[in-house]
């Protein structure tokens, strides 16, 4: 028992002396450290005292000359014109008071001063007061900006009783033909302290009040061509700050100026053109993709932003049920309704699964499964050819070329042409929209896909979603049979920028040339679906294809009782309006692409729009009559085509 | 009386206990150094609590909260936690890898609820953690044993990786060094430690001929700041800058300084961050050899109270916890005082518990809350 206990304590004692062992070590370890520790303060101290005992006399030299202080120079932003030189962002002196708060003294009583002279309205008053409290005592505070010279004169006149207040030039952005270009240019504003964040190496300007940055558009995308390098100034001054003299300055590099391939003529007329319908238009040069308008409408004056926007003017643009802020032409996106059946058209010829001479009969509708798909002409077409079935947009025939060609063929199609993907031009925005197939299905909605599907799509419907952009795209390849991309940039600083030759597209001459001659009898054959859009020049003859896509769906019941016309829906449920076209026919030059949100027919409503634009493309300015077809000559010479009344016609639809 | 080892802290202690036994030294010494911080972020905003004494004080009021609380944890808690901590840390870090890709550039900072915080800052901590877990564990034959050394090793590159990819080379140099520390104070063989200094040397030298090849390994900015390092006078209006102008600021303070709020260089702007990681400037040229020197002292005072406390403790966790951070806390100002003096390139180091920044702030504590769980429940 007294031995069991004695082993047990023993063990205990040498447990414990291991621990002790398994200690020591680090207390001489952690000796090592402090020592090495401690001498590296040694170090750090000795070099103190060379630095502030020793040397010191050389360094208080030093500081009193050192009395330069470092100023930056904004670099001068680049400035945006379109492809003939007309400005549509350029740099515009800005008249501007700043305050410093260490020199004003009491800041309320200057601003009291200040506001006899100036209008401060009491909200800039509150923010100004408001900054001066957040930033340090030297830095610059902006209390009025924009002002006009008389103003200006003033402060400058009462400068003495205004003590710690600054008049300024300063160069603020203006866009000339703001409401036009809202949608490609875009517009600057102050940075936020989240884009400050987001810079990896901060670009000191930034830190700059007032220093504006792009926010949206061109301006956003490709902000750090156009800002440009600042530069620096060396400033002496005084013990207490004060400026004596400029000693020198290395001058900052501006931004390059850029030409655009826009037409601002062009552009003017087209959103004329488009009055108030929310509305996208994309004109599009064949040969080379240059983009000649780009409208989206309604739009916005992006002035407004650069001042800072006013929360009423705000409100207004989000309320606006025609959504002005949304980029339609880039990022709006629909179903591209029968301009898909081209795409469709080419898949099944290229498959080799139609021919051209070979007839389909339209009885109105198919029947899959036990579910019935319609042909939007209630009665059918009877017996069509494929080019007939493009001219007439006949559903079924397109319902039986897709079920034929299958969704893979027709996806890899539609990709040649531009379709489900984004264009790589310099609006941030820009949507790639939607070319679905097997594995896109599977993938978002975990399901199989279906023969429906393919028929849905075969009419551009269902999943397919397209941008105005890529439909002018579309339009263009399927005018040239090349791979043309789309440009926006023309010359960077003067030099043009120089393109490659668009790859062919690798189709076969007769399979377009059968589905152009379609798109030729859309617009010029008898029973075209938009034929009262012609032009009646042959020598500038208009091929094009006519869309209208439904936002909801009909029900059997409806149908029975007889589709309900658009104009007896309200606003948000009517079909969208498409139209694409290319001319002139024998060899083309131009394409456009209309989209009217909830318009209605496509060729009832973006046909006209787009032969209008298309004329004014061709001809300029002064379109001759004799390119009206009789009957829709403008009474005028000068007035601007205007639309019609549609007379009793038979019923056109896609 | 003998008797094991395990006894020898009693296992609950009275809160009042707990109380009586914190590190008051420390305590003071920390307040006494975040108070020099005050009157400094005081004097560069010209005499004003705006815009950035008023709010560390607050943050230091907060952050000295956690301490206290922290420190009456049981030491055996934040043992037993320390790998979660080190797997929290490390998500976070890959988060921000993450929400960087979207963000574009580099994005070291992530939003956790109302808090901004970089998740690095928490991993300086969490490694130490975990290595002092480790170690704890692994007995005393193992130390240096190859393949015992491979998880440590491990558990320090991981998070370096991640946070050079930030990318934010100071931090993950620090991250190193201070893993390295605890490797050194658990023991490990002094030649892994000489090796590893020539694999070091022999890497630098690949990164610096890797320059302007494809290779290259560090952005063009670090190289440049490498180069302002070795000739500050090569770039004065540019990279170089900062050096000259700190180092003419400093040594103008001379033996006993300007005076408080009388600093002109600091004053007139020619540093940037002078708030930040720069403030030791400010300090150096207001109150001069005497204030700098000061300063430092109270660091190295720090650390010697921090090694006592380590030296009397025998609970290994606790420790090498406490050698580990401390190590952490004297990279931290040695690194900073060195880059504002000119000894080493600049790297983001902010100068402890004096800069502003809440990140930084709270993190420091947090790790004083450590040490002081370490000093309270010691052995």
């Amino acid at each position: 028992m007294n031995r069991d206990r004695k082993a047990r304590r023993d063990a205990l004692k040498r447990r414990q002396e291991e621990q002790g062992a398994e200690h020591r070590p680090l207390t001489r370890r952690g000796l090592i450290a402090l020592g090495g520790q401690l001498a590296v303060g040694a170090v750090l101290a000795y070099h103190m005292r060379r630095l502030q005992i020793v040397e010191a006399e050389r360094y208080r030299l030093l500081a009193e000359e050192n009395r330069i202080n470092l100023h930056l120079i904004p670099p001068v932003r680049a400035e945006i014109f379109d492809r003939s030189g007309a400005p549509l962002a350029v740099n515009r002196q800005n008249y501007r008071v700043v305050m410093i708060r260490e020199r004003a003294g009491d800041v309320e009583a200057m601003l009291d001063r200040l506001g006899l002279i100036i209008d401060i309205p009491p909200r800039r008053r509150r923010r100004v007061l408001r900054e001066m409290r957040k930033k340090s005592a030297f830095v610059p505070v902006a209390v009025a900006d924009y002002l006009d010279w008389r103003d200006f004169a003033a402060v400058n006149a009462n400068l003495p009783a205004l003590a710690g207040v600054q008049p300024e030039v300063g160069l603020s952005r203006h866009y000339a033909n703001g409401e036009l270009t809202a949608h490609v240019v875009g517009y600057v504003g102050r940075v936020t302290e989240r884009e400050l964040k987001a810079q990896e190496i901060a670009d000191p300007v930034l830190q700059l009040p007032d220093f504006q940055i792009g926010k949206t558009g061109i301006e956003r995308a490709i902000e750090h061509e156009l800002r440009g390098t600042a530069g620096t100034r060396r400033i002496e001054v005084n013990a207490v700050g004060r400026v004596i003299r400029e000693l020198d300055r290395i001058d900052g590099v501006p931004g390059t100026d850029l030409h655009l391939t826009l037409d601002l003529g062009l552009q003017a007329y087209a959103r004329e053109r488009l009055a108030d319908e929310a509305a996208a238009v994309v004109v599009i040069d064949v040969n080379n993709g240059d983009l000649l308008a780009l409208i989206s409408n309604p739009t916005y004056d992006p002035n407004l932003f650069v001042r800072g926007i006013s929360t009423t003017d705000w409100q207004r643009l989000l309320n606006n049920e025609y959504r002005p802020l949304a980029n339609k032409w880039a990022s709006g996106l629909y179903p591209p309704g029968s301009t898909f059946k081209m795409m469709v058209a080419l898949a099944a010829l290229e498959a080799g699964v139609v021919s051209p001479e070979e007839r389909v009969f339209c009885k109105g509708w198919i029947k899959l499964g036990r579910r019935r798909f319609h042909c939007w002409r209630r009665g059918g077409h009877g017996h069509l050819k494929l080019r007939q079935a493009i001219e007439q947009s006949c559903d079924v025939f397109y319902y039986e070329m897709a079920r034929r060609a299958g969704i893979e063929r027709i996806a890899a199609m539609a990709r040649r042409f531009g379709l489900g993907a984004a264009a790589e031009l310099p609006i941030p925005a820009i949507k790639g929209g939607l070319i679905p197939d097997k594995a896109w299905k599977l993938r978002m909605h975990d399901d199989a896909w279906r023969v429906g599907d393919t028929l849905n799509a075969g009419i551009g419907q269902g999943f397919v979603l397209t941008t105005p952009l890529q439909q002018a795209v579309m339009a263009a390849r399927l005018a040239s049979g090349r791979a043309v991309r789309p440009r926006l940039i023309r010359a960077r600083g003067g030099t043009p920028v120089t393109l490659a030759e668009p790859a062919d597209l690798g189709l076969r001459p007769e399979h377009l040339a059968l589905v152009r001659g379609g798109m030729f009898d859309v617009v010029n054959g008898r029973r075209g679906t938009a034929r009262r859009s012609r032009i009646a020049d042959q020598a500038m003859a208009m091929a094009g294809k006519t869309g209208t896509s439904q936002v909801r769906n009909i029900t059997a019941a409806e149908r029975a009782a007889g589709v309900i016309k658009n104009a007896d829906l309200p606003w948000k449920r009517r079909d969208h309006a498409l139209f694409l076209c290319f001319a002139p026919f024998d060899k083309p030059k131009y394409a456009v692409a209309v989209v009217v949100e909830h318009g209605g027919g496509g060729s009832k409503v973006a046909a006209p729009i787009a032969r209008d634009v298309m004329m004014r493309a061709l001809y300029g300015e002064e379109v001759p009559l004799e390119a009206y077809p009789p009957g829709q000559r403008p009474e005028r010479e000068r007035a601007p085509p205007q639309p019609r009344p549609e007379p009793a016609e038979p019923r056109i639809r896609t | 009386m003998p008797y094991p080892a395990a006894e020898m802290m009693p296992n609950r202690l009275g809160l009042l206990r707990k109380v009586l036994r914190l590190n008051w030294a420390l305590i003071l010494l920390v307040g006494a150094i975040a108070s020099i911080g005050f009157v400094m972020l005081y004097s560069v905003a010209g005499g004003s609590l705006e815009p950035w004494a008023g709010r560390q004080m607050s943050r230091f009021a907060v952050g000295v909260a956690l301490m206290l609380i922290i420190g009456m944890i049981d030491i055996r808690f934040f043992r037993f936690v320390s790998p979660l901590a080190y797997l929290g840390a490390f998500g976070l870090l890959v988060a921000v890898e993450f929400a960087g890709i979207r963000s574009m550039g580099a994005q070291r900072w992530i939003q956790l609820g109302p808090l901004q915080l970089q998740p690095s800052e928490l991993m300086k901590i969490a490694l130490v953690m975990a290595l002092a877990r480790y170690y704890a564990w692994l007995g005393r034959d193992r130390v240096s044993h190859p393949l015992w050394l491979l998880p440590p090793l491990l558990l320090i590159a991981a998070p370096m990786l991640l946070v050079l990819k930030q990318p934010d080379l100071g931090t993950a140099l620090l991250l190193g060094l201070g893993g390295a520390m605890v490797l050194f104070l658990a023991g490990v063989s002094w030649w892994y430690f000489a090796t590893a200094i020539g694999l070091a040397a022999g890497a630098l030298y690949a990164v610096m001929a890797s320059r302007g090849t494809e290779w290259q390994v560090l952005k063009d900015y670090q190289y440049r700041r490498i180069d302002t390092f070795l000739d500050p006078g090569a770039d004065p209006l540019g990279a170089g800058y900062h050096i000259t102008q700190s180092k003419i600021a400093m040594g103008s303070g001379g033996l006993d300084g300007r005076g408080f709020m009388q600093g002109t260089q600091t004053r007139l702007n020619f540093l940037p961050e002078k708030h930040t990681d720069f403030i030791f400037t400010t300090l150096a040229e207001e109150f001069g050899f005497a204030g700098s020197v000061s300063l430092l002292g109270l660091y190295l005072l720090v650390l010697v109270f921090c090694f006592a406390s380590m030296a009397g403790n025998r609970d290994r966790f606790g420790a090498l916890l406490t050698g580990g951070l401390t190590a952490t806390f004297f990279l931290f100002f040695a690194v900073n005082m060195a880059m504002v003096m000119g000894l080493i390139p600049v790297v983001g180091v902010p100068l402890p518990l004096v800069s502003y920044g809440g990140s930084a702030m709270l993190v420091l504590l947090l790790a004083f809350g450590l040490i002081q769980s370490a000093h309270v429940h010691r052995r």
